[in-house]
């Protein structure tokens, strides 16, 4: 579905970000991209719709060669590519429907993007969509009124509404806490798995990776160290990607948060019901 | 700042500012009192004391000959009135048509060139605020003839600086990530614009066109001085021939005014933010 091809990406700094990265992702599968911070993850993602321009490789989506496209022609591959953002990038005075809305940019002309006249197969479609999200209701709210996991859902809501034929998810559970992550990720896995829609998830925390992503990718100084199941990702194959650090006690330290964030949830929930 | 030690105790010593940071601002101070004294002594070798000695007097004579206002005057200045807030409201309009343009091709993160038309952008900014309505209307009166045509565009023109340079940073201060988001989903420039940057400035906008009509309604009351029309021209006539209590009627009138207008132009801004 999505091949990379020696892909990558030097900064006019002369930071080599991306590093002869190739890649490839079948059709239905969830990509997880782990790495310390810095490892080229985000440029990675962003070089494949090109918000990052790359410097060298080919990138191929389903038969179309992404990389050398004209500015319109580029436009209309990007409407195939849906893309979630680590703070949301909500157009944060618009309406929630509005945001929806703006994944259709790409297939309406500028006049009914401006007076907001979308086609009723768009508004028929987005009103779906954020039923499946679960705020129907928050429809006509602004998007800066809604919390951090509804804003997300929004973000979802919007690259859905491309209709894409692959998703590009930057940190999607950066700014949430481990509840609302774990729902934000669940939620993402479902609909790729509905959808049989091929993602490439950035992320950072590799519980959250291993508990939800079939297939891991460890990015180290912009190059692919490590590509396997999670059961693959040994101690040593951490070490590779992050260098030295004491893993079991890392497992350890998360076993214990999630366990006091369960007590911590379970104690609120006896709280509401009492 | 400085890595020495103290002789006796060994300790490091750390100061605010260097030796030399310290000398230079000192040497500033003492400039700036050089330039107070010299300047003082320029001022007062223009001065003739008498008048000054005789200025409470003058003033008491002045403020005496002043009230009581003319009311009988009020009904006679309701059209110059009409003509100043018609003037301060069409020239703002004028210049925020204009400055809207100007202002997405001086911002950085807009501008179509920002070798060429950028600093074009930013030279029209920088005149338009460099010159005083004032001076505007004078030069468009001699252009155009007296009349509030002159005024309007002198307000536009001078709102055009002011607009487009609140306006051009408000762009360049947008969130680039929304911006970004909405280029992932495949829009094009113009949907870029206002879907991702209009929205983000849109209170700043009205705010500020909003603080510029307001002070626009000011500069139109004294347009008139210079023949631009409106209760400026009613103040010159009675500043001429000395009808002093036309003159406070004339000054509580604007004064009404600009309490009225700051009065919309806050509320606007609050319901904005």
């Amino acid at each position: 579905m999505l091949d990379l091809n020696g892909l990558t990406k030097t900064y006019k700094t002369g930071d080599r970000a991306v590093n002869d990265v190739s890649l490839s992702v079948p059709k239905g599968q969830i990509v997880g991209l782990i790495g310390p911070s810095g490892a080229g993850k985000s440029s990675l993602i962003r070089c494949i719709n090109r918000l990052v321009e790359p410097t060298a490789g080919r990138i191929t989506l389903a038969g179309t060669e992404l990389t050398g496209l004209g500015p319109r022609a580029l436009r209309r591959q990007r409407r195939r590519i849906g893309m979630i953002f680590q703070e949301y990038a909500l157009v944060e005075r618009l309406t929630v429907m509005e945001n929806v809305l703006s994944g259709r940019l790409g297939y309406v002309s500028f006049w009914q993007s401006f007076t907001r006249r979308f086609p009723p197969a768009d508004i028929a479609r987005a009103y779906a969509l954020l039923d499946r999200v679960g705020l129907l209701d928050h429809a006509d709210k602004r998007a800066d009124a809604l919390s951090g996991g509804q804003r997300q859902r929004v973000g979802i809501a919007r690259a859905l509404a491309q209709d894409p034929e692959l998703l590009l998810v930057d940190e999607p559970t950066a700014s949430l806490d481990p509840k609302t992550s774990r729902q934000i990720m669940r939620l993402l896995t479902e609909i790729c798995a509905e959808r049989d829609l091929p993602a490439i998830v950035n992320i950072h925390d590799v519980a959250l990776a291993r508990q939800f992503l079939p297939r891991i990718v460890g990015l180290r100084a912009g190059q692919v160290v490590f590509d396997g199941t999670p059961a693959d990702l040994t101690d040593i194959a951490l070490t590779r990607i992050y260098g030295d650090e004491d893993w079991d006690a890392m497992r350890r330290a998360e076993a214990e948060d999630e366990a006091e964030t369960r007590e911590a949830l379970a104690a609120r929930d006896a709280m509401v019901l009492a | 700042m400085t890595d020495a030690t103290d002789h006796l105790t060994g300790d490091r010593i750390w100061t605010w500012r260097t030796p030399r940071h310290r000398l230079l601002l000192w040497a500033g101070w003492l400039g700036l009192v050089a330039l107070f004294v010299f300047c003082w002594q320029v001022m007062t070798r223009g001065t003739i004391w008498a008048f000054v000695q005789d200025a409470p007097r003058q003033a008491a004579d002045i403020t005496d000959r002043m009230f009581p206002p003319a009311l009988g005057y009020l009904p006679e200045l309701m059209v110059p009135l009409w003509d100043t807030l018609n003037m301060a409201t069409l020239g703002t309009m004028l210049g925020v048509v204009m400055a809207v343009p100007v202002a997405f091709l001086a911002a950085r993160n807009t501008s179509p060139s920002p070798r060429l038309l950028r600093p074009l952008a930013m030279f029209v900014i920088v005149a338009s605020r460099s010159i005083n309505a004032l001076i505007w209307a004078l030069l468009l009166v001699a252009i155009l003839g007296p009349g509030l045509l002159a005024g309007i565009i002198a307000i536009a023109l001078r709102s055009i600086g002011f607009i487009g340079k609140l306006l051009y940073e408000a762009i360049e201060e947008t969130d680039p990530r929304q911006i970004e988001a909405v280029t992932a989903t495949g829009a094009g420039p113009a949907q870029i614009l206002t879907y991702g940057i209009v929205p983000q400035v849109l209170p700043t906008f009205w705010g500020i066109t909003v603080f510029r009509w307001d002070i626009n309604i000011r500069e139109s009351a004294i347009l008139g001085l210079v023949g631009a029309g409106g209760l400026g021209l009613k103040l010159q006539a009675s500043l001429n021939t000395l009808a002093w209590p036309q003159v406070t009627m004339i000054m509580i009138v604007i004064l009404g005014t600009v309490v009225v207008s700051e009065w919309i132009s806050a509320r606007v801004r609050r319901a904005l933010i």
